[in-house]
Parts: structure tokens; sequence; C-alpha cells
């Protein structure tokens, strides 16, 4: 079977496993990493999402072997190192605003939310109501509006817009 | 009387040690303060669940012959029958296993509130967990109807008080002062002269030889430090690292994925597999075999891979010999003109103007986030299952008998679920997995996707609801309301199997629970003179796959009656709110209208095309008000997002809930925020459309829950200070009253009259329906484009050269 490297919340594994088997299946039942969400394989609940190199992207969608050596993917499980502390600012918002209900959607939501607010902040401005609506994530406990709340109190604790001339994203 | 108008007058310091059962004090309800001490290494004290052993007993069902199924009841009749157990250790840590399901609504928080509170505890010295299936607690391990605070809130502080009282009557010997002079806080009892014994050194100490019964005392309402407060759930760290465990992320040995290949029709058969020994060749798989469909489990064929992703491929590889379903001629407009049939006749219409309406509403899909799944490890001699469900005790006493197993061999571990809403009453996984795992003859972790969540799944049930309302002048005389749906499944009875088994023989579901239930939850709200409401339902139970979701009857019966109530205000030209408030039943129903009419600005002017609608409505021992407004001009209407269904939108949400003792007053706004979001749904978008036996939704953006692009900006959710003591329910109570307030908001907006919901339902589709064969689709595999890569695609899975290790 094909060997597939790539690093994974800031560590390189590599796996043996069959070139179209989505990623979500090889960080869940391969690798045993366990926070994203299965909740449609189509990439329309959102609950799987995660991040390539620092964007939003959905494993559930994604063949293994699309991956490259080099990629760095971060889980929910990895996020919190992206800020070299326990915590990431968005996921102390999510607590300080009791966002959760059953807790089954929301590492998508917040890895959405941090990708949301990087990319909309690359661009120069703050998040306003319009990307709030454009939020795919489902969340069947009805948790939207606490949702919708904590990110804006994210986005406050977190480095804010780029100015004008935006310093490059890291990817 | 309440518990709370227990106060003691003048404590030195909180409520404390054990009352001798003869001197119970006059006024304190005596059956309500039995606790036990049990005979443990460690305190441990109890409490029977329920007011007292009467009542504890079989609920009134009526004569039922199950005699030859004895052999499967665990005959334990040991002291500690039916109790409900606080334990302390020796690190002063109380420790309660709930026998309820945790979902989401937050139970868990609330009742480690409520001991906390009564033990003079922190919270986080409290460690509540989930109780496996436990047949000795009878009817008390079923979570539904919202009702498991006002159920077990005062047999847990009993426990908890009892063994507070035991802990202070120790405290007191080992420090040798009168008991009611030490102060108790934050699990130390501390003496007048600063000497202080942590719970924790007290723990073995305070253990009884040998069980006992004692009278104990609830603590005063004024002396509770966390119940009526905002606290945050204590799973709230978990759910947002990503480590709390739902059943599909338990580490069980070689439980590996496995899926089932499902029908193109509801309650198809699997007969044949054509192509089994193709498919076991694929990569990955490691099983394939049948599962008969029956009354338990909904069947197809099972595989079993290595990742869940081959598991997808396999089932959509099978080529399968299906028998014919339950429903294969069968459409929403062939259940419609069937419901119609069936409606029981109206009385005859008193002397005045009447209006008399129809309304319809459709499938609505039932299921949570988290899919139906389970965990199953089925050996010779014994089993062990794990899965998220509110009836356990039933699950456990099924599978044993279906496995040919002694209950006792039976483990039935209640994960916490993603999401319910009334579905994981039902036990389909967990009895599908247990059946896979004995035919394989390996454990199995059994997922449904989604796609068979949809249109395989449990829905809420199709049904109509007529109205006529009778008036002279301004005033209602005279109610009718006839509700008429597809049969909604209640075998789950409850939650055992004797109610189960029952229930399921002809007639027995309507008879024993539909009519029930609606009897219990269908009233009207108002002074309305003669009010008749009556409920008929067509087809067996299993002839659709439906449950109550989120509340069965009450939604639609409170939208309807609601409207019908606007109709008769705009009538007699009276405003809304004010005919409501001239009308309505009591003053607690009055003070929550006041309440939203005044913080939402009931009457404010509003531009055409949006409006504000107000709707009431009473149950789980509550009452509550919505008001909304809603933007229908085209503008929003027509607002264009990528694959979503857009359509008017809900601005403002002001909800106002009454449910007599708020616990936990963060958790109750988060259900009625949830609920609300679930009205919204109901009202405008979330239906399914049922075509020649078959739902055409299949994923999320086919069936339009409420998403972001649908949410209001805006939701005010005011909790109402306590007024009866008791704590009523919650989990649901926000959906009615939001999907009623939402149509009266939506008739007053438009000028249209709603008579069909979800008020979409008739628009022309939003997507192009997946195929029934494969019953799954494929997943996409262009996930990087939407982080912005795009790169060329590998062929082939064999003989493709590897990807380098870099
Ligand atoms: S599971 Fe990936 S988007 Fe739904
Ligand atoms: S919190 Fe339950 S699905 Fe979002």
């Amino acid at each position: 079977m094909p060997n597939h490297t790539f690093i994974l919340n800031g560590k390189r594994v590599t796996v043996d496993v069959e070139d179209d088997v989505r990623l979500l299946w090889v960080l869940r039942d391969v690798l045993g990493v366990r926070g994203p969400k299965y909740g449609c394989g189509l990439g329309v609940c959102q609950a799987c999402t995660s991040h390539i190199n620092g964007k939003a992207f959905n494993p559930c969608r994604t063949p293994v072997s699309s991956l490259r050596s080099s990629d760095r993917i971060t889980t929910i499980e990895g996020l919190p190192e992206r800020v070299g502390k326990d915590l990431h600012p968005m996921q102390e918002a999510w607590l300080d605003v009791d966002v959760a209900q059953c807790g089954y959607c929301q590492p998508g939501q917040i890895m959405a939310a941090v990708a949301l607010v990087e990319e909309v902040h690359a661009k120069g401005r703050k998040v306003n109501d319009a990307d709030l609506d454009k939020i795919r994530n489902v969340c069947r406990c009805g948790t939207y509006p606490r949702i919708r709340e904590a990110i804006k109190q994210g986005e406050a604790r977190m480095p804010g817009p780029k100015k004008k001339k935006a310093v490059k994203h890291t990817s | 009387m309440t518990d709370l108008g227990n106060r003691r007058p003048g404590a030195a310091g909180e409520a404390d040690g054990l009352v001798p059962s003869e001197e119970a004090p006059g006024g304190i309800s005596r059956r309500r303060m039995i606790g036990y001490l049990l005979a443990a290494p460690t305190l441990v004290a109890a409490a029977r669940f329920g007011a007292d052993p009467a009542e504890a007993a079989v609920p009134s069902l009526g004569p039922t012959d199950l005699a030859d199924l004895s052999d499967i009841l665990t005959a334990a009749a040991a002291p500690t029958f039916g109790l409900l157990k606080i334990t302390v250790d020796s690190a002063g840590v109380a420790h309660f296993a709930l026998p309820r399901a945790e979902v989401g609504q937050g139970i868990t928080t609330a009742v480690t509130m409520v001991i906390a509170d009564e033990m003079d505890l922190p919270i986080d010295k409290v460690k509540v967990t989930l109780a496996d299936a436990t047949p000795e607690l009878q009817f008390n391990q079923l979570t539904g109807g919202s009702n498991t605070m006002h159920a077990l809130y005062t047999p847990i502080r009993t426990a908890a008080a009892t063994a507070r009282g035991q802990l202070r009557a120790t405290a007191a010997d080992e420090l040798s002062v009168p008991a009611a002079l030490l102060r108790a806080a934050d699990g130390v009892f501390t003496t007048p002269d600063g000497r202080t014994a942590t719970y924790g050194s007290l723990a073995e100490k305070a253990a009884v030889r040998s069980t006992r019964t004692v009278k104990t005392q609830l603590k005063s309402a004024a002396s509770l430090r966390y119940v009526g407060t905002e606290q945050k759930r204590i799973d709230a760290r978990a759910s947002v690292t990503g480590t709390k465990e739902f059943a599909m992320d338990l580490d069980v040995p070689n439980a590996l994925p496995t899926m089932v290949c499902r029908p193109p029709k509801i309650n198809g058969k699997a007969l044949a597999i054509l192509n089994a020994p193709d498919v076991k060749a694929m990569p990955g798989v490691t099983d394939v075999v049948i599962v008969p469909h029956n009354q338990f489990t909904p069947g197809g064929v099972a595989v079993r891979a290595k990742t869940f992703g081959q598991c997808f491929d396999a089932v959509r590889a099978l080529n399968v010999k299906w028998g014919g379903g339950t429903v294969d001629d069968k459409s929403s407009a062939s259940v419609l003109a069937d419901l119609k049939k069936s409606e029981i006749p109206l009385t005859p219409a008193l002397p005045g103007t009447t209006i008399d309406e129809t309304f319809i509403f459709n499938f609505r899909p039932g299921d949570a986030l988290e899919p139906n799944c389970a965990v199953a490890d089925v050996r010779k001699d014994r089993a062990e299952i794990w899965s998220s469900l509110k009836s356990p005790i039933w699950a456990k006493q099924q599978i044993a008998l279906a496995l040919g197993l002694a209950p006792e061999k039976v483990a039935v571990h209640v994960v916490e679920g993603g999401g319910s809403f009334g579905r994981h009453l039902f036990c389909d996984a967990a009895f599908e997995a247990a059946s896979i795992s004995q035919k394989m003859g390996k454990p199995v972790r059994l997922m449904w996707h989604r796609t068979d969540n949809f249109r395989q799944g449990r829905s809420h049930p199709m049904a109509i609801s007529r109205v006529r309302m009778t008036r002279q002048g301004s005033n209602v005389i005279a109610v009718d309301q006839r509700h008429t749906g597809v049969a909604c499944d209640f075998t789950q009875g409850l939650g055992d199997i004797f109610t189960s088994l029952d229930t399921s023989q002809p007639g027995q579901n309507f008879l024993q629970f539909s009519e029930t239930v609606f009897t219990f939850t269908a009233n009207v709200p108002y002074q309305f003179g003669a009010v008749s409401q009556l409920l008929n339902e067509i087809y067996t139970f299993n002839t659709f796959n439906t449950s109550s979701v989120r509340n069965v009857y009450s939604p639609d019966v409170a939208t309807s009656t609601e409207l019908m109530v606007d109709r008769v205000a705009k009538d007699i030209g009276k405003d809304a709110l004010q005919f409501r408030l001239d009308n309505a039943k009591d003053d607690r129903m009055k003070a929550v209208m006041r309440t939203v009419a005044q913080a939402g600005n009931w009457g404010r002017t509003m531009e055409a095309g949006t409006a504000q609608g107000i709707a009431i409505h009473s149950e789980y021992k509550g009452r509550s008000a919505c008001l909304v407004e809603i933007d229908c001009r085209p503008q929003t209407v027509n607002r264009k997002i990528r694959e979503a269904y857009t359509g008017p939108r809900v601005t403002k949400v002001t909800y106002a809930v009454d449910v007599g003792l708020p616990i936990n007053i963060l958790g109750l706004k988060a259900q009625i925020m949830g609920g609300a979001m679930d009205g919204i749904a109901q009202a405008l978008t979330y239906g399914l459309h049922l075509e020649k036996g078959s739902f055409l939704e299949g994923s999320w953006d086919d069936a339009h829950y409420t998403r972001q692009w649908n949410t209001p900006p805006e939701v005010n959710v005011i909790v109402m200070p306590p007024t009866t003591g008791e704590p009523g329910g919650a989990g649901e109570f926000g959906v009615g009253t939001t999907m009623a307030a939402v149509a009266c908001a939506y008739y007053r907006a438009t000028g249209k009259f709603p008579t069909e919901f979800p008020i979409n339902q008739h628009e022309p589709l939003t997507f192009e329906p997946f195929p029934t064969v494969p019953p799954i689709p494929a997943s996409p595999v262009d996930g990087l484009g939407r982080a912005g890569i795009k790169r060329p695609r590998k062929k082939t899975t064999k003989k493709k050269t590897t990807h380098k290790a870099g």
C-alpha cells in the first residue's frame, strides 16, 4: 500500500493507506485523531473542518494522495499550538460565551471561525454580519447565535486586520 | 407544597443533619425526605427515585400478559433496588451516575449544580457520569418529554442532603462539637474555633456497615449558591478542544468501521448479495453480511472495513437484490389524501361566526448532527454495547433477547450523544450493531451515512390539523381541533422491554401512547369556552420510521391554533397581543406575554414586508411567549448564497419562559435558543419530500435546517424568576412557541395566511436528488479547492507510485 507523508499538528506523519481514502478517515480511523467529526462526507456540514497550511478545508472530500509532504494539517487538537498556548483565543471566547451544547459540531465551528477571521483580517478588514451569514457549518442544536457572539469576541483577542500592505499570510 | 417552601427558620448555617424519622417538623412533606445510607467502604447516600416506593412502582398501563418473558427479568430485590446513589470518595469528590442521556441539553451540568448546592461543594468536586443500563431502575432511565429535571430534582437533592447530614454528624463526632455549630463550605466543615475537617477525610468514617433509612431535610432556597444562577457547561472545555468522546471516538479494540448498504425504498429488505466476493476483495474490507429488516433493525447489507472511507466504497459497490418496502407506492400527496380521509368529524357547530382551516405539516427530518452510531462487541457468552441511548434498559433487554443471552451478560454503556431531539429514544443503531457483530463474530463500529439518516432514519410524522373557532361577537366560545397524523412510533414504551412489546401489539401504540401524549400536551391556553382537541393516526407504527422529534404534536397544534387566534383578532379588529392578554388562562401566561411585548417592543412601526408576530404556549409545567420579527422583502428572500435556501429571515427573537424553577439560567437560555432555531426551520424551511417510497432529501444542503444565513442576528431569551418552586422542562419548549410566532409574523408581513409547513414546501427543489442506488453518494475529491489549492488529481489507487516521504 502507498505511503503518504504530511505534517499533522506539527509532527511529520507517514501513513500506509490507499490513495483515495479521504483524509478524514485517515485521521480518525488510521491515526486516531478524533477531533474532526463526520457529519455528511460530502463537504456540506463542515463538521470535519480542519486547516491545511492555515486555511480551512474539508478532510472528508480530500483524498489523502492529494497531500504533499510539506503540507501542514491542523485539526482542533493542534489549534492551541499555533498560538503556543493551552487554548486558542477563539476557544477561550467559545468558553466565555458557553457556545457548545452537544458539542459535536463545535470543533468544526471553531476551525471555520479561526480561518474566517484570519482570511478577513488578511484582506485588511474586520468580520461583518455578511461574513457570519456565509458560514456553512451545521449546528443541529442551534447554537448559531452564540457562535456569532463568540466569533466577535474571539476576533477581538486575535491579531487585528493587516494594515494596507498585508504581510504575506504564511502558507 | 413545594420543597423550596421548607425553609428552616434562623439556621446558624445551612440546613444540616439527619432528622430522626419520628420528629419530622410540621409542614415538611415527610414522604419526600426519606434518604438511605448504604453499606459501602466510603459514604454512599441515596434516595428513591419518585416520591415514595408506592409511586415508583409500575405505571398503570392496563393488564399485560408477559409471563413468557419473565426469564429475562432481573429479579434482584436488593435493598438498593431502584435507588439513586451519591458516593463520596476519600478525595472529597461526590460521584453520581445519572440515569439519563446527556445529548446536549445540559442535564449533567444542572445535576452537578444541584448536588454541589445541597452538599456545600464547589462544582469541580462533583462528578456526574451517565449510568449504564440499570434495569433495577425500571421506568426511571428514560430520557424524554423534557422531564429529567422535573423528575430527578427532589430525589437527587434528597440523596445529597442525606450525604451532607451524615458527613456533618461524622464531623461533629470527630471534632467534638455539636453538629449545629459546624459551618460547611466548599467541602470543608469548620468549628467556631477554626478547626476543620474535609469531606474527603470523613468519607470513610461516615460509611455505614448496614443499610438504613434516615429522614433528612433539604436546604432552603435562600442558601442555594448555584441553583438559579448562570453556570457554564461542565463539558464545555472538552467540546472546544475536541476531546469530548462520542460513540465513534471510543477506542474499542478491533471494532472496525462498519456501515450498512440500505434499500432504495423505505424499509426495503435485502434478499441477496449478488457480488459478495468482489466486494470482499475490495481494499480494507473484512466482512460483508446481510442484516435482516425487522421492527428493531432497519437492515440491509453490512460491510466492515479498515476505514469508513472504504466502507463507503464497499456500500457503493454492492449489488443487492432488494425486496419491497413498506411504503413503495406512497408520496407526500398520497399520504396527505390518506390523512384527509381519516379525520375525526368535528362536533356540530354552535351558533356564531366560524372560521375553519386545515393546516398541513410535512414530514421533517429527525436526526442529530452526529449520525446514528453504536459500537458493539458481541461474543458467544456476552456482549458489550456503547451508544447514545435514551432508553438503555430497553436496549439491554431487547439486545439480550435478540442475541439469546441473559440480560446480565449484556453490558450497555450510555455514551454522550451529539444531539438527539427525541431520536435516541430508539436504539436502532445499537440493535443493528449488536446483530451485525454477532453475525460477523467481530466487534464493530457502526455508523450510518448522512444520506441514510435522512432517507431511512426516523422523521417527524406528517400530519394535518383542522381547527374551527366559533365566536359570538368578540368572544370565542368554542375551539375544535382535529389532528390527524401518520402514526408516531412510541414503541420504546417507557424505556423497557415490557411496555415496548406491549406497545407493539396492534392498536396499542395509539391507545397507550399517542393518544395519551396528545391529550397531555395539546391544550388551548385561552378561555375559549368549549374546547375539543382529538387525535387520530393512520398506518401502523412501523409503516414509516418516525419518532417524537423535539416534540411531536404540540408545535403543530400550537402553530395551528395561534394562527387562528391571529385571524380572530384580525376579524374583530383587536391587537394580537391585547386579544391574547384578554383571553389567556392564567397570570403566569400573561406575565411572559407582557415581558416579551415590552422587551421586544411590540407594536413598533415596521417597514412594509416586515412584521412582528407573537405566540404563546403552555407545556412542561411552564409558560412561554415568543415575539419574532420577520423580513419577507424580496431583497431578503432572494439573497444569493451558494446552495442555500435563504427565504424570509427572522431578524429578531424575543422569548420569555417561565419554567417554574430555573436551575441553570445559562443552560435554559441555550435550550430555548436552540429550540427557537428549530422552530424557525420547521415553520419556514425544514421539510422532506416523499416520492414513491423514498425521501428526496439526502444532505444538509437538501433539507434546509436553519443555517447561519437563516439565523436571527438578535436573540433575547428571558428566564422568568421562580414561580412554582419545581423545575419544568426546557429541551423542547422553544420549538412550538417560536414556530407559531414565525408563522404569525409571516402572515402579518405578507398578508398570506400560511396553511402548509414548512412554508417553502412547494417551491422548486433547490437540489438534484441523489440516486437511491447506490444508496449513498460518493465523497467528492476536491477538498483542497476551498483552501485555494489546485493540484492535479492522481488516478488510481493500485499500482500508483507512492507519495514520497519528505
Ligand atoms: S463531514 Fe466533512 S463536511 Fe460534513
Ligand atoms: S452543538 Fe450540537 S450540533 Fe452543534
